[in-house]
């Protein structure tokens, strides 16, 4: 036989910029093989059958669901976990990415199993887009309609999401900081 | 849970790949993985390996030509979706590709792969059958094309057995004259539907209603087309009843019940979805004229 059946394959991936390798079962999810073989437990297994998102991550730039996904399909690939979301302030610090920064502002999180899989797919969702142009409630639907959340009711997500998609409109190096907290999102309650 | 354990090939070509499926006993193809991956993590598949396709270069293209549009077994869902040439030629396709689950899913999901997956919750399925598409079958007998009637057997069955690949769909144009529509009611966006429409309606040359076409997603147990002319026929587009065209639909289908609907409850929203897609086709269709 030519082509090479296995049980066990060694993978190469580029983890938030950095190569790492693992050898592993080839039934080794992705999720598994990011938290368990390489030690990066920020992303989350909830349901592992792919409905809840929690363990969405980039792949080659595109969230996926890391449960869905396994291991040696993605030999050469690059991941980006929830740990590789804050950028490097260049002092040796870190700042936080916008929406990781919208989250806090807003309190988009209780418990936090869930924020990995937001995070990514929500950083990913509005870096696809066109920042310049307003959000509308339907484009905020569809980013956050994938992953389940337990304790927020989501209001807060939402407005997370509105917060970040209004401080990415800001061209970098303007001196203004993040805008506020849009107004619209006084309906949700507010921060609290 | 995890996937019990397989044994697991990234062949190279589709030869390679019918190879690996001729000499492994219990051997399952992979290409998107987001249906097989949780059968496989919830234990209700265990294939004995796994051949994946995503190392088989050449299968990621979209053809589109006066035709239709023919899709190779690994276009995602996300590069159907935004493909604009597929959607101008069927426009079925990005109207019923948007409603496949979300975007983490359709980044990965195949649509092609979800066809062969054969699931009667699926839209792609639905919508092959819609159109009167085919599938392009590899086997090492050779290549052979498979209607959409020839394919579906049961749910999550097709026809195909031994080593055999499925290396594209193709979705025929839509005839002129035709405008279409494709609706769903899920518990949430992006869930499985409860009942879903995809609906083809085509006018004749003085703006009366020629065909009415309409297939249904999580209704029955394989897709289905169901010709609804009768209840519409020679009216001009403007007058056509369209609730009684979801009154005809309604007694064509044979739903069950399950815990999210009842089988009354589907049936009630073939009716609706029926009169709502077939208005929203009809208008499409009008356009045409303009």
């Amino acid at each position: 036989m030519s082509v090479p059946v296995d049980t066990e394959r060694t993978v190469h991936l580029t983890v938030n910029g950095v190569p790492r390798e693992a050898t592993v079962p080839v039934r080794r999810l992705l999720s598994d093989a990011l938290r368990h073989d390489l030690g990066l437990t920020g992303t989350h297994v909830g349901c592992e059958h792919g409905v809840c998102g929690a363990c969405t991550v980039l792949v080659d730039g595109e969230p996926v669901r890391s449960c869905l996904v396994l291991a040696v399909q993605v030999d050469g690939a690059a991941v980006t976990t929830v740990e590789g979301l804050a950028r490097d302030d260049g002092r040796g610090g870190q700042v936080l990415h916008p929406v990781q920064e919208a989250f806090r502002e807003c309190h988009a999180l209780q418990c936090g199993f869930c924020t990995p899989g937001f995070l990514m797919t929500i950083a990913a969702g509005l870096e696809a887009r066109d920042a310049a142009e307003e959000i509308s409630e339907e484009e905020v639907d569809d980013l956050v309609g994938g992953n389940l959340c337990r304790c927020t009711g989501y209001a807060n997500i939402k407005k997370a999401v509105r917060h970040a998609a209004a401080s990415m409109a800001v061209p970098a190096g303007t001196v203004a900081g993040p805008p506020a907290v849009p107004a619209e999102s006084a309906a949700d309650g507010g921060p609290r | 849970m995890k996937p019990a354990p397989f044994r697991y090939a990234d062949p190279r070509s589709v030869p390679e790949a019918l190879e690996v499926l001729a000499a492994e006993e219990g051997a399952k193809v992979l290409a998107g993985g987001q249906s097989l991956l949780p059968l496989l993590s919830m234990r209700l598949a265990a294939p004995a390996t796994l051949v994946d396709l995503n190392r088989v270069p050449g299968l990621d293209t979209v053809e589109v030509n006066g035709d239709g549009v023919r899709v190779g077994a690994l276009v995602r869902h996300a590069g159907l979706l935004a493909h604009e040439g597929a959607a101008r030629v069927q426009p079925l396709l990005a109207r019923a590709t948007a409603n496949v689950a979300h975007p983490a899913i359709r980044n990965r999901g195949t649509t092609v792969g979800s066809i062969a997956h054969a699931d009667p919750a699926g839209e792609m399925t639905s919508v092959l059958a819609l159109t009167g598409g085919s599938v392009t079958v590899a086997a090492l007998s050779g290549e052979r094309e498979v209607d959409w009637q020839d394919l579906f057997v049961g749910p999550l069955e097709t026809s195909l057995l031994g080593a055999a690949v499925v290396t594209a769909a193709f979705f025929p144009a839509l005839p002129p004259r035709s405008g279409t529509a494709f609706a769903e009611v899920a518990r949430r966006k992006g869930d499985y539907a409860v009942c879903g429409a995809g609906v083809v309606v085509t006018l004749d040359e003085d703006r009366r209603v020629a065909t009415v076409r309409a297939s249904y997603i999580s209704v029955g147990l394989t897709p289905e087309v169901h010709d609804l002319t009768d209840a519409v026929a020679g009216s001009p587009v403007e007058k056509a009843d369209w609730a009684a065209a979801g009154a005809l639909a309604r007694t064509l289908v044979e739903p069950d019940g399950d815990l999210h609907a009842s089988a009354d409850y589907r049936r009630l929203l073939v009716g609706v979805l029926t009169e709502r897609t077939l208005a929203e086709a009809a208008e499409e269709a009008a356009g045409e004229f303009e």
